[in-house]
């Protein structure tokens, strides 16, 4: 009896859910939080965008371990959400198997690219990003040694690094980067007190600008180079802000105005794969009224020039993913 | 390498030694006493929160500090309760405060300050800053010496100068009180104390209490001290290493010093070399990572003497059958 009546419950939730299929968008945080002052907080920030000017209202998500990854998914689908936005490569593998179990939603899904006939990814061309903060790390620095502190390693931040130093060589072709890996597993992405660590001992061999791409671990780099007297490099959201003065600039990856347009989009989301690159604005450098003082006009004219030659493609960027090499050290 | 290098790295080694210092001694006495304690990266977890959060608030290290031992304290009075009172599973028990403070810090920490759960960056008077100790900057010059007292020995915030001087204190109160005396006994042979007219339970709460009194100063080192304010799940798995270090050390104190640091070298070593090349083979940052579980695994076989836990860890003690 009992069991019947679990049946029939389950049986009203599912006409109910159903029958509120005139959907809601929904968006996904992977584990970095939604508040990383980063990434997530991007995404968030373009959702928060889309319900402000819309007026509409959003269904959020924010993953706690590695195994809610499939449930998630599924559960916003089932309960009629369209599209379903997911922030991070980590979705990839979940998305594959259960993208095709829903062929009416649409789902979006940034940094990793999965090829289904209602998914679309967002790709960024982070190397562009990172070649530009490559250049300024590069402009900015007296010693000739820079540094980059990546959050887990994983080809998409080897991908940053490799733009980094590309972008470095390119001003200074006897200049030195030092790279250190936070780790290998996803508690790098938030272990501050290791990315101190690691920016004081890239210090104590010379380094004084540091790019650091490693999620909340970030913060402590930031934090170490700021009370070493040294300066960083904020990564994906603008994080020049957090150490006003200290921070050089940071390399912005517009997922917000990914995430405001697949909400925008909504039903009619175009599946396939979009790539937001210099030229689209969807990668760049932030300047504000934190760092106008550390950028001179020299620096920002390069930098520029260099913008619109990739724009262009007079200069062609390395992207460490096309076949994880990178023509420099 | 030169002399600086070496320095730069042991200075590091005593920066990420003195958490798991802390905390190995937190465990040890814990431990010792009869009570096993996996919750140790827990309390430190709470303790890094609370004192990253009201240090935030205030603006006072030291009220952060005593508001980061406090809910340590409180934790350990829980799993005192759970494991000593009602007998419960220790183990059990020290899981159940590793979720619950990776649950709780980052929802008190998202309603306080809608953050996510990290806590507003601290400056000034909210954090441990370096003390320079006497002397540091005019023995400067003097070749050797000078450096190793300037770069290593000075510099450090109070924290560190205290877990240090918990170490001779741990022994001294271990081995020469009657304290210590019967705190070893307790894990030992409860029933033996019993006899003689001790309270098992009372000494049990005791050991409890102190393992969360160092573990708080252990996580109000790592959010006031090496950082500046609290990130969800900032301890990144030191608790596991204090007690692999607690492990290797074989529950006494100078050991675990010689451990801890050990281990904190190791990560020193891999966060400032990460391919280490041996002469045509080449050491991945990966094995250095890894090395203190295996160096735990391997003391745990048997093949570097023989580490015996306390014989009544992990038993409950009934005074009558």
């Amino acid at each position: 009896m009992s069991l019947m009546t679990h049946f029939l419950g389950a049986a009203g939730v599912l006409a109910l859910t159903t029958g509120a299929a005139l959907a809601d968008p929904a968006i996904i945080f992977d584990l970095g939080g939604k508040f990383d002052k980063s990434f997530n907080e991007a995404a968030f920030n373009g959702a928060k965008r889309w319900a402000d000017e819309t007026g509409g209202s959003f269904k959020e998500l924010e993953m706690q371990s590695e195994a809610q990854r499939e449930q998630a998914l599924r559960r916003l689908a089932e309960a009629g959400s369209n599209p379903i936005v997911m922030t991070g490569f980590a979705f990839g593998d979940v998305l594959n198997t259960v993208a095709p179990d829903y062929p009416d939603t649409k789902f979006a899904i940034i940094d990793m690219v999965v090829e289904q006939p209602n998914v679309k990814s967002v790709v960024f061309t982070e190397e562009q990003g990172s070649y530009l903060v490559g250049m300024l790390a590069a402009m900015a620095s007296e010693t000739g040694t820079v540094g980059f502190i990546g959050g887990m390693d994983i080809p998409l931040i080897r991908k940053f690094a490799c733009g980094y130093v590309q972008g470095v060589k390119a001003v200074n072709p006897d200049a030195t980067v030092i790279q250190n890996m936070t780790g290998t597993t996803p508690a790098a992405w938030n272990d501050p007190v290791k990315g101190s660590e690691l920016a004081i001992s890239q210090k104590s061999q010379g380094a004084d600008v540091i790019y650091a791409a490693a999620g909340g671990t970030g913060l402590g780099v930031l934090q170490a180079a700021a009370d070493q007297g040294i300066l960083s490099i904020g990564v994906d959201s603008n994080q020049n802000h957090l150490f006003p003065g200290k921070v050089l600039t940071s390399m912005v990856k517009r997922v917000d105005n990914s995430v405001y347009e697949a909400f925008i989009d909504g039903d009619a989301l175009e599946p396939g794969i979009t790539v937001m690159d210099l030229a689209s604005e969807g990668v760049g450098y932030a300047l504000d009224e934190n760092n106008e003082a550390l950028i001179t006009a020299e620096m920002k004219a390069a930098v520029d020039d260099a913008t619109a030659k990739i724009a262009s493609g007079e200069i062609a960027v390395h992207d460490y993913m096309a076949d994880n090499t990178c023509p420099v050290e | 390498m030169d002399l600086a290098t070496i320095l730069q790295i042991l200075d590091s080694t005593v920066r990420l030694g003195t958490p798991l210092l802390l905390a190995c001694l937190a465990g040890l006495f814990s431990e010792r006493a009869g009570i096993f304690d996996i919750g140790l990266e827990g309390k430190m977890l709470m303790a890094a929160f609370f004192s990253g959060a009201v240090a935030a608030i205030t603006g006072s290290v030291l009220l952060g500090l005593t508001a980061g031992v406090l809910s340590s304290l409180l934790l350990s009075a829980i799993h005192g309760a759970a494991s000593i009172t009602f007998r419960g599973n220790q183990l059990i028990s020290g899981v159940a405060i590793n979720f619950l403070a990776s649950g709780l810090t980052v929802l008190i920490g998202q309603k306080w300050f809608q953050l996510g759960g990290r806590t507003p960056p601290l400056s000034g008077d909210g954090r441990f800053a370096p003390i320079t100790l006497p002397f540091a900057e005019t023995l400067r010059e003097v070749p050797v010496i000078g450096p190793i007292y300037y770069e290593l020995i000075s510099g450090h915030s109070i924290l560190v100068y205290v877990a240090f001087a918990a170490v001779p204190l741990s022994w001294w109160l271990l081995y020469r009180t009657r304290f210590g005396l019967r705190l070893r006994a307790v894990g030992e042979n409860p029933a033996a104390v019993d006899t003689a007219g001790i309270s098992v339970v009372r000494m049990r709460y005791a050991a409890v209490m102190i393992c969360g009194l160092l573990t708080g100063l252990a996580g109000a080192y790592l959010a006031t001290a090496l950082s500046a304010g609290f990130v969800k799940e900032m301890t990144a798995g030191r608790g596991y290493i204090a007690l692999a270090a607690l492990i290797f050390a074989k529950w006494r104190p100078v050991p675990a010093l010689g451990a801890t640091m050990l281990f904190g070298l190791l990560e020193a070593i891999a966060n400032r070399y990460q391919n280490i090349d041996l002469g045509g083979v080449v050491l991945p940052v990966q094995f250095m990572q890894a090395l203190p579980y295996i160096l735990t695994v391997v003391i745990l076989a048997g093949f570097i003497g023989k580490a015996t836990p306390p014989r009544a860890g992990g038993e409950a003690y009934v005074k009558e059958r």
